[in-house]
């Protein structure tokens, strides 16, 4: 069973005055079938977790360790990480200009399957991949990201997390902007990779909106660069009602 | 009507788009078109037609120290049957009836060719088989000129190559006959040391179809000025152009639609990649929209892709309007970087750094490489793409 250990990671960017850091030792473990949902504030740090795991070349690991099934993912390449089984649903993806929505699946499900797809069975499930996700077929044809709405982005971003079968899903934020039709069309998406049992789930969110879709075996508050508390799906209940302010004000103890 | 804009392009490239606020396509030139060098003055360097063009790197063809030299270049034309192919000497009238040279290396290269070469379609004849014309250089300075004529209703290709090592400057004329349909590829893939300055002027006759191709890849300093007009109503001219500037390269391609007469329509597409150290694009397309022109339809667009730091793009359309009685007109440049964020979005998919560099490169060429519309072209263009990105990874 695929399991990704977070270990102490310590996290800083170039800031003008030299370096921040923003994550403060972070502990977690996602096994393969379990939904983790890591909530917090703005400027908590969440994100900063998310593209360090993709490994982002803006964040600069300073301690501590993540391995998947034991590999060593800090010493991977971003494109590795990728093959490895990591995947992550950005907040706001890149356009690539130039290159249509097709090509890019393509391209990269090669790349992490290892092997070209056979093209009937390939066109059979994006296609209907697309149309879960109600996704209009001429959709395919555009260019990565180029002039898609909000709403768009996600979905195709979640396409990618369907097509790709990652063992491990990091969802940045993948709520945000969302009406509440996108909303529940983008969960489901999720919930279909999530119940193969073959995907650990981080969803990183500010909002407790999306864990009515989406039910998390674990929630985690992140303060301060660190997870300040860790419970089950009732914390979420807690946070709703209570916010943020106690981790913030006072300061993490977990 | 005009769209202009600047990805922002990263704190380090120096890639650049400059979009004039006025336009004054017909008089900005320093000196009227003429046959004669000793009509323009020698450029010093800040001439609007010059201020782009590195001169010290022209070797002379700007200001008259370029001589012929026996070893300039060797032309071989191949052309299949219903085609007449002719060296003749300056006086030949059918030299020159396509524009005027408009600069001073242009009127150089009229000034100092001695043999010329006449390329004649007859009239309706239908070519199946391209026209091919090597123009292969062999280390010395050459002037050249060479007309293209299709009679009416005749239909050909033709395909120009430049290769091999040379200093060039050149005149290409293509009159086209009424109905008569041109489309003519003219790649640029000279050896690194190169110098080639051309001038092309296309007359388009009533209804006929002009199609331009313009490949640079290969050269020091190429600059290549395709220029457009019509004998009559009804023509139609679709310029195409691709380059891929690598480090030291100057490539620039200076464009002018002449919209003299009514109903015509031009399409101009120029698209080019960047990459290395002092790699230098400049693309100007200048479309004219007489008083007389009404029903005009034009548009012209140029993109840029930098893909590495320190390689910088002029690219500047111009479009002047005489008349409000057009059907369209329009245009658009863009200059956008592949940046670090694109990669790492590939990346992130599990697309190796080579590969995503690639895809983007492709896909960014491709729909202008389709429109070609010759398999055997467009296969060597790719297959050429691929090879420049090869050596740059």
């Amino acid at each position: 069973m695929a399991t990704l250990e977070i270990h102490d990671l310590h996290v800083s960017v170039e800031a003008e005055n030299g370096p921040r850091e923003i994550l403060k030792g972070v502990d977690l473990t996602i096994k393969q079938g379990e939904t983790h949902a890591v909530m917090g504030p703005n400027g908590s740090g969440k994100s900063t977790l998310a593209y360090s795991l993709a490994g982002h070349p803006k964040y600069t690991v300073t301690g501590g360790t993540v391995t998947l099934d034991g590999e060593d993912v800090l010493e991977m390449s971003v494109d590795e990480r990728a093959r490895a089984g990591v995947f992550l649903a950005m907040q706001y993806p890149v356009e690539v200009p130039g290159v249509s929505v097709s090509n890019f699946l393509r391209t990269s499900a090669t790349a992490v399957r290892g092997e070209a797809p056979k093209l009937r069975t390939w066109v059979k499930e994006v296609k209907s991949a697309m149309e879960q996700l109600q996704m209009d077929p001429a959709f395919a044809e555009r260019n990565v990201n180029e002039g898609f709405s909000g709403g768009e982005k996600k979905r195709h971003e979640i396409l990618q997390l369907e097509l790709l079968k990652p063992k491990i899903a990091i969802l940045d934020e993948t709520d945000s902007g969302l009406d509440v039709d996108a909303l529940r069309v983008v969960s489901e998406g999720v919930n279909r990779v999530r119940e193969t049992g073959e995907v650990g789930t981080l969803l990183i969110t500010h909002y407790t909106r999306i864990l009515r879709y989406i039910k998390p075996d674990f929630v985690h508050v992140f303060a301060n660069g660190r997870i300040a508390e860790s419970g089950g799906a009732e914390l979420a209940d807690v946070l709703e009602n209570e916010g943020y302010d106690k981790y913030v004000k006072g300061g993490a103890s977990a | 009507m005009a769209e202009a804009q600047n990805i922002p392009a990263g704190s380090t490239t120096a890639g650049s788009i400059a979009v004039a606020a006025e336009s004054t396509v017909a008089t900005r030139m320093s000196a009227p078109p003429s046959f004669d060098v000793a009509d323009f003055p020698v450029p010093h360097g800040r001439e609007e037609e010059w201020r782009f063009t590195p001169l010290a790197r022209l070797r002379g063809l700007h200001d008259g120290t370029a001589v012929a030299s026996g070893e300039g270049v060797k032309v071989e034309i191949e052309a299949p049957e219903g085609v007449t192919v002719e060296t003749v000497g300056r006086e030949d009238e059918r030299l020159g009836k396509a524009g005027k040279p408009v600069d001073r290396v242009a009127a150089q290269a009229y000034s100092s060719f001695e043999k010329a070469s006449v390329v004649t379609v007859a009239k309706e004849a239908v070519l199946t088989e391209p026209i091919r014309i090597a123009v292969h250089g062999q280390g010395g300075v050459a002037f050249g000129h060479q007309v293209i004529e299709l009679g009416a209703f005749a239909e050909a290709v033709v395909v120009i190559d430049h290769t091999g090592d040379a200093v060039l400057a050149a005149n290409v004329d293509y009159v086209l006959g009424d109905g008569a349909k041109l489309t003519v590829v003219s790649v640029q893939d000279w050896d690194e040391k190169a110098v080639h300055v051309a001038q092309h002027n296309a007359l388009v006759g009533r209804d006929a179809s002009f199609k331009s191709v313009v490949v640079t890849f290969g050269g020091d300093v190429v600059r290549i000025h395709p220029r457009v007009s019509y004998a009559a109503p009804g023509g139609e001219a679709e310029l195409f152009g691709l380059y891929f500037t690598d480090a030291g390269q100057h490539q620039e391609h200076r464009l002018l639609v002449d919209h003299n007469t009514p109903h015509c329509k031009s399409n101009v597409a120029y698209k080019g990649a960047l990459q290395g150290q002092d790699a230098h694009a400049v693309w100007i397309g200048d479309v004219l929209i007489q008083a007389a022109a009404e029903g005009t339809d034009t548009y012209e667009l140029n993109r840029n892709l930098v893909l590495t730091d320190g390689a910088r793009v002029d690219s500047v359309p111009n479009l002047e309007i005489e008349t409000g009685e057009i059907a369209g007109a329009g245009h658009a440049s863009a200059t956008g970087r592949f940046d670090d964020e694109q990669l790492f979005y590939l990346m992130s998919r599990g697309i190796p750094q080579a590969e995503a560099r690639r895809l983007v490169v492709r896909g960014f060429f491709a729909e202008l490489v389709q429109q070609i519309g010759l398999p055997d072209v467009q296969e060597r263009l790719l297959a050429k793409i691929e090879a420049e990105l090869e050596a740059s990874v």
